[in-house]
């Protein structure tokens, strides 16, 4: 069956992001107060076939694990549905 | 003699400098594109820098899957010299030849201009031929060189002497200053600095030229220092 997969790739825990401090600074100026923990990453999604949720899972976090995030620098999330689901 | 091979990636931009600049001190090299199986029996490889495969992803995260870097792999294992540059630097990290990572540099700029490095190691592939402690101004160039890595890591890096060039006035957030490191075999080495950018007179400054002659099995005195007859001279006399 087919997955539709997100992945979402950011800096590890403890790593700065100073592109989310900056976006967490500037969000006072705008009127928004009580921000905080503001986390820049990024975000990719495919399609996947595979037998079943658990087959989906394991393929997709592989695939992150050898390409799409660093792990010396970098956690990625992954978070799956039947394609076509909404969810 | 020796001979490199200069491995060229799509987005790849600085091969026919380094190719220039390896001439000066004597050292013949040739083009590789990224898909060849080998590197033509070669004795060493750079990876030069620029923006492989558009830096797509990650720096480096496409390029460490092309065919040649089995063979840039090899070489390192095998203890021949692999240079990243640059580019070719955050490719050899994100292939594990190297430990760390390149993140943006701290102040979110693309930073393009000159810096003072430190030689903090001569016994590296890229400093046998400086002295420790050697002040060298070298370009830089680049977006993501704010080298990163775990505690225990740049502990290990320091305790093996894995530590080749350290920013005077650190201009990305590096740790520990970090500007190059080696291997723990000491051959493989990479640095966001472009020698090749100081080989000669004409591009302000020579010192490049003092890291890519380690690269040779010459002996010192038989290089030349210029690409063009009195450059050196002319260079000192402009300093």
């Amino acid at each position: 069956m087919k997955f539709s997969v997100i992945v979402e790739v950011t800096g590890l825990d403890g790593i700065a992001d100073p592109e989310g401090q900056t976006i967490e600074r500037a969000l006072p100026a705008l009127g928004f107060e009580g921000v905080e923990h503001v986390r820049v990453g990024k975000v990719v999604r495919f399609d996947l076939e595979a037998h079943d949720e658990d087959a989906a899972r394991a393929t997709s976090e592989e695939l992150c694990r050898r390409l799409l995030a660093n792990p010396v620098i970098e956690q990625a999330e992954v978070s799956l549905a039947p394609a076509g689901q909404a969810r | 003699m020796t001979r490199l091979a200069v491995v060229v990636f799509p987005g790849s931009n600085c091969e026919h400098d380094v190719v220039a600049a390896l001439g000066v001190v004597g050292i013949d090299s040739t083009l590789v594109w990224h898909t060849e199986a080998d590197l033509g029996g070669a004795d060493g490889v750079v990876l030069p820098g620029g923006y492989a495969h558009g830096d797509y992803l990650r720096p480096g995260a496409i390029a460490r899957f092309s065919p040649i870097m089995a063979a840039v792999s090899d070489l390192a294992q095998a203890g021949g010299p692999v240079i990243g540059i640059c580019n070719g630097f955050q490719v050899l990290t994100e292939a594990g030849l190297l430990p760390g990572a390149l993140r943006r540099n701290a102040g979110l700029r693309f930073l393009c201009q000159t810096t003072r490095l430190r030689v903090v190691t001569t016994r590296s592939a890229l400093t046998n031929r400086c002295e420790n402690g050697q002040l060298l101004e070298l370009p830089i160039n680049h977006n993501e060189g704010n080298f990163t890595c775990d505690k225990g890591t740049l502990r290990r890096l320091i305790d093996n002497d894995q530590i080749v060039l350290s920013y005077v006035d650190n201009p990305n957030g590096s740790v520990g200053d970090i500007a190059g490191i080696c291997s723990e075999g000491r051959n493989v080495v990479g640095l966001m600095p472009h020698p090749e950018r100081a080989s000669s007179a004409l591009l302000g400054s020579l010192d490049g030229l003092a890291l890519l002659r380690s690269l040779t099995n010459q002996p010192a005195s038989s290089l030349s220092l210029g690409d063009e007859p009195g450059a050196t001279a002319r260079f000192a006399a402009a300093n």
